[in-house]
């Protein structure tokens, strides 16, 4: 071993060389930990984990509605803890083509006597139908803001992508509405 | 092959001639790693009975159904303080102090590479479990979101938040700067002829376990980080409000925590590694083949961290990747334990309380081992998942596991560092109350798991009833032993039969060619190695 | 407080043996996991049986050889210690040989999780909600939706009264479905992450707050399923069971009408006020 043929000298010179190695990993793996933060995103959105979908799609043509296919779309809705809306999709279900695109509401109403601002979170089941769910316009795309008692219908126009894989007859698109201004939880 | 004497370290002759420094002071200043080993060791054995003394309150609030004996917001902070105490003040610091004794004793160097950094190393342990147990006294209590701190319900802790952190943070400054001393001093400090495949195995598994530290404890200050922040300062990292994930919180947890629960087993199993064959006065059988065992499993333990989180609704393919990863786990652990067995095949072998640990480590760690392999299988661990089933496993690789692995440590070293002799009877007694206990304590666990007994709740149905008492009963009983174990180790510290400088018949290695006590300075001189 | 706490609760304990011991008579001790009331439930009794006994199996060999040594190899029986320490061919077989052993685990296990992975052409959603600390269920064909809690009186849980057959398993609404047909449960949480879980359903899927996660289950036989909250989440985690009732079509039928007119039924998203 080379150590055993060095002074008492290079044996701290080798000491320090190590040390500054070891705490460049040290510190690369401080970051690696946020690191994780976007390449999970990354891997949530190739894999629809936790059925994330993608932010606004680019309408583009409705080139190849697939009549033949009829998928059942489910539109629910929830409210995290401390968020004093009232939250209902207008419709519960849609039957749907591929490639066609849709509109829907969401109904919302504020109720409390003050102003509120409040942030959809959208999520899709099953998750391989996350990335084929594809949102022209959508009221999670931006914050909420809410005047006192203020009710209102949020629009959603979607398409379903003619490439979700065939096997899905059924997606559910869930929002749950956040309270994201600062007295909110 | 220069004989340079090796006093290697730089900045410290004046210590290094020297003996103690005079009183008490002497632990405070010291940089010696005898000294600090010893230090490590003792604030161990303080926090295996304060984290024992939190699993006896859950032990006995379990005693039967109904809430008798604490609230249920107490009885989380129990959960949690006893898994963060045992994990990071009891095992982890356990080993460190033994990494410290023997490592350069090991391997003829006359100290850790690095020895100020070690004195900080430990000192700042007492203040980060201080930080950490003060939050018991606070208003709103101690932390009670369990170990893993998940998100949102870790952020729902009181003022005791910042406090929990912090600690950790300390703990993990504190785990990187003794891993980073633990691999200077084997790479760079070995005696002559002292080649990699010359080393102990209890000097490699420390020095894989000394890589695992330093790649997952930062990713660990990361993300306890990640949560100071979403609590105190309006980050959403994981907050889904905010356009965050709580599950990412998961993945980054277990990313740290998985390589985890490989640096409380491999020094453990570097540990029985030199106890078998001393007690079996044959060579280790598979030396080559335990330090690639240890290294797969190092490898491995770092994409696994999926199996922890089946049911947070993985993609079928993610699934799949993590149960056939975690499987293979069972390769490398199958081959450790056949060679432990084909040490003792036509050894000559005799029973003193080391082996008798050594034993029943091998036996007890292979049951963890196999519920392991059981809660793999990703459509079982469904079943599985947060129920005392899962308690029993890990117990029972952390308890008869780790632990035992500690103690037979203790008794085998304990006569090379103090000079004196256990007390033989006591020590078998201490074993067989422990081994009996320890299994009333946690057999019973598995069949509440199976029969649908959810872990971490403070009261349970009443088909519940019968195994959770005899669980109680077994942890008193193990719990109460160890008093046994306290009671021989100040005894041997105190007095006793003296010891031989090879201690056991059939040891062999560095250490035992020392005298027993070892001087303060050993191996100012590099012994040669043939 | 806390030493005094122990003081006390080791002399239950040391007491209570006695008293656990007398117990013993009368349990019905569950030493395993039950067969369920589903074909997964059963496939996963089946897998984890299997899997058991393979365990087993291998532990009897490698402890009965150690055991064989240790009886055999003892000093005091004046034998001389071997000095072999290695053989390639020996660790390669027991290498190889626990790989094949993994891969006869490893398929019916794929095969079973592929299975579940499958919430196809289910006839009826069920949205599960988690909250501190109660479910929230909603039928998504049907417009109803109730909260179900814990419905063991205070009195049980402090020892003021005697515990009932059902202690900590029994909610003032029951999540009712019909046997028979295949249900698609989307959980999600509105404050922290719980976990939904029927032991005799083999169906336990986390809970959390601004996502859904998918599963299913088809159960075959009418009974009531009891299960619990199975990821911590705060001081009531022990207090949210969960029971499942599973009837025949037509009493569903019935049961969806009752529910539907009762004043019980809301809607978590038109309750915000309420929650």
């Amino acid at each position: 071993m080379e150590i055993q043929e060095t002074t008492p000298i290079s044996i701290s010179v080798a000491n320090r060389r190590l040390v500054k190695r070891l705490l460049l990993i040290t510190v690369a793996m401080f970051g690696f930990g946020f690191a994780m933060v976007p390449i999970y995103d990354v891997l949530c959105a190739i894999t629809g984990l936790n059925g994330k979908t993608g932010g606004r799609v680019a309408a583009v043509e409705s080139s190849a509605v697939d009549e033949a296919r009829t998928i059942t779309v489910e539109f629910i809705a929830s409210l995290n803890v401390g968020a004093p809306w009232e939250f209902t999709p207008q419709v519960n279900r849609m039957q749907v083509h591929p490639g066609q695109y849709y509109q829907t509401h969401y109904l919302a109403r504020n109720l409390t006597g003050h102003a509120l601002v409040g942030q959809a979170i959208p999520s899709v089941a099953p998750g391989l139908a996350a990335q084929h769910f594809q949102k022209i316009e959508c009221f999670c795309f931006t914050r909420q803001i809410f005047q006192p008692e203020e009710g209102r219908e949020m629009p959603v126009v979607f398409r379903i992508d003619p490439n979700l894989p065939p096997d899905v007859h059924t997606v559910t698109l869930s929002y749950t509405f956040f309270r994201v201004d600062d007295a909110g939880g | 092959m220069s004989t340079a004497a090796a006093p290697a370290l730089d900045d410290h002759d004046h210590d290094h001639h020297a003996g103690p420094s005079p009183g008490l002071i002497r632990w405070l200043v010291t940089t010696n790693h005898k000294d600090i080993g010893t230090l490590y060791l003792l604030f161990s054995l303080t926090m295996f009975f304060v984290g024992g003394a939190m699993a006896l309150v859950i032990r006995a609030e379990l005693f039967q159904p109904g809430l008798q004996i604490v609230n249920p917001h107490f009885f989380n902070q129990m959960t949690t303080l006893h898994a963060l105490v045992m994990i990071f003040g009891a095992v982890m610091p356990a080993f460190v102090g033994l990494a410290n004794w023997l490592l350069p004793m090991m391997i003829g160097a006359p100290d850790m590479a690095l020895p100020r950094m070690n004195n900080w190393s430990f000192w700042i342990m007492p203040f980060a479990f201080t930080l950490l147990l003060s939050t018991l006294f606070q208003a709103g209590g101690g932390p009670a979101g369990g170990w893993t701190l998940y998100p949102p319900l870790a952020l729902q802790t009181g003022n005791a938040f910042p406090f929990v952190i912090l600690a950790i943070h300390m703990m993990g400054i504190s785990s990187i700067m003794g891993a980073i001393n633990v691999i200077a001093t084997i790479l760079n400090l070995r005696a002559p002829g002292m080649t990699l495949m010359k080393m102990p195995l209890f000097v490699w598994t420390w020095l894989i376990t000394a890589f695992l530290l330093i790649a997952v404890m930062p990713v660990l200050a990361g993300s306890v980080t990640m949560l100071l922040t979403d609590k105190y300062f309006g980050t959403s990292f994981f907050n889904a409000g905010g356009g965050g994930d709580p599950v990412m919180f998961q993945h980054i947890f277990w990313f740290f925590g998985h390589p985890e629960v490989y640096i409380m087993i491999l020094p453990a199993f570097g540990v029985v590694s030199q106890i078998i064959p001393t007690f079996a006065r044959k060579p280790l059988f598979g030396y080559a083949s335990m330090v690639y065992a240890t290294s797969s499993i190092a490898f491995l333990s770092f994409i696994v961290w999926g199996h922890h989180m089946f049911t947070v609704g993985m993609p079928l393919a993610g699934e799949l990747f993590y149960m056939y990863a975690t499987m293979l786990i069972a390769v490398p652990t199958g081959v450790k334990v056949f060679n432990w067995v084909s040490t003792m095949w036509r050894g000559a072998m005799t029973f003193e309380t080391p082996m008798l640990f050594a034993i029943a480590f091998v036996i007890l760690f292979t049951i963890g081992g196999f519920s392991g392999l059981m809660l793999a299988i990703a459509p079982a661990d469904f079943q599985y998942q947060d129920t005392y089933f899962v308690v029993a496993h890990f117990h029972y690789v952390l308890v008869p596991g780790a632990v035992f692995s500690i103690m037979a440590a203790v008794y085998y070293w304990l006569p090379k560092w103090t000079g004196h002799m256990y007390n033989e009877r006591l020590g078998k007694i201490h074993f067989w109350l422990s081994v009996v206990g320890v299994n009333v304590l946690f057999f019973p666990q598995h069949f509440l798991g199976l029969a649908g007994m959810p872990r971490r709740i403070p009261d349970y149905a009443l088909q519940f009833t019968e195994f959770n008492m005899i669980s109680t009963v077994g942890a008193f009983l193990f719990g109460f032993s160890q008093l046994l174990f306290l009671y021989n180790v100040v005894q041997t510290i105190r007095g006793g039969a003296k010891a031989t400088d090879q201690v056991w018949e059939g040891a062999h290695g560095l250490e035992w060619t020392l005298p027993s006590p070892p001087p303060y300075h050993t191996f100012t001189t590099a012994p040669e190695v043939k | 407080m806390t030493t005094s706490r122990i003081a006390q609760a080791g002399a239950i304990a040391t007491g209570g043996a006695l008293l656990a011991w007398s117990a013993v008579a009368h349990a019905d001790f569950a030493l395993n996991m039950t067969p369920g009331a589903t074909a997964i439930s059963h496939e996963v009794y089946g897998l984890h049986m299997l899997i058991f006994w393979i365990c087993v199996v291998i532990g009897v060999v490698v402890f009965g050889v150690m055991f064989w040594s240790i009886y055999h190899h003892r000093k005091s029986r004046g034998v001389v210690p071997a000095q072999f320490h290695e053989s390639t061919l020996i660790e390669i077989l027991w290498t190889v040989v626990p790989m094949l052993i993994l891969i006869i685990m490893a398929v019916p296990a794929t095969k079973t999780l592929i299975r579940m992975a499958d919430a196809r052409d289910a006839e009826l959603t069920i949205k599960v909600t988690g909250y501190q600390w109660r479910w929230h269920y909603q039928y998504l064909n049907e417009n109803l939706g109730f909260f179900s809690t814990l419905s063991t009186p205070q009195a049980q849980i402090h020892n003021d009264a005697a515990k009932g057959e059902h202690y900590l398993l029994e909610v003032d609404q029951r999540l009712v479905v019909p046997v028979g047909k295949k249900i698609r449960v989307l959980t999600t949480a509105s404050d922290v992450i719980h976990s939904w879980w029927v032991p005799a359903l083999a169906l336990k899927k986390d809970a959390i707050p601004g996502f859904i996660n998918e599963s299913w289950t088809l159960i075959d036989k009418p009974g009531i399923y009891r299960g619990q909250c199975a990821e911590l989440c705060g001081k009531d985690h022990g207090f949210m069971p969960i029971v499942v009732e599973a009837v025949p079509e037509a009493e569903f039928q019935q049961w969806v009408a009752t529910m539907k007119a009762s004043k019980l039924n809301t809607l978590t998203a038109s309750g915000g006020k309420t929650l």
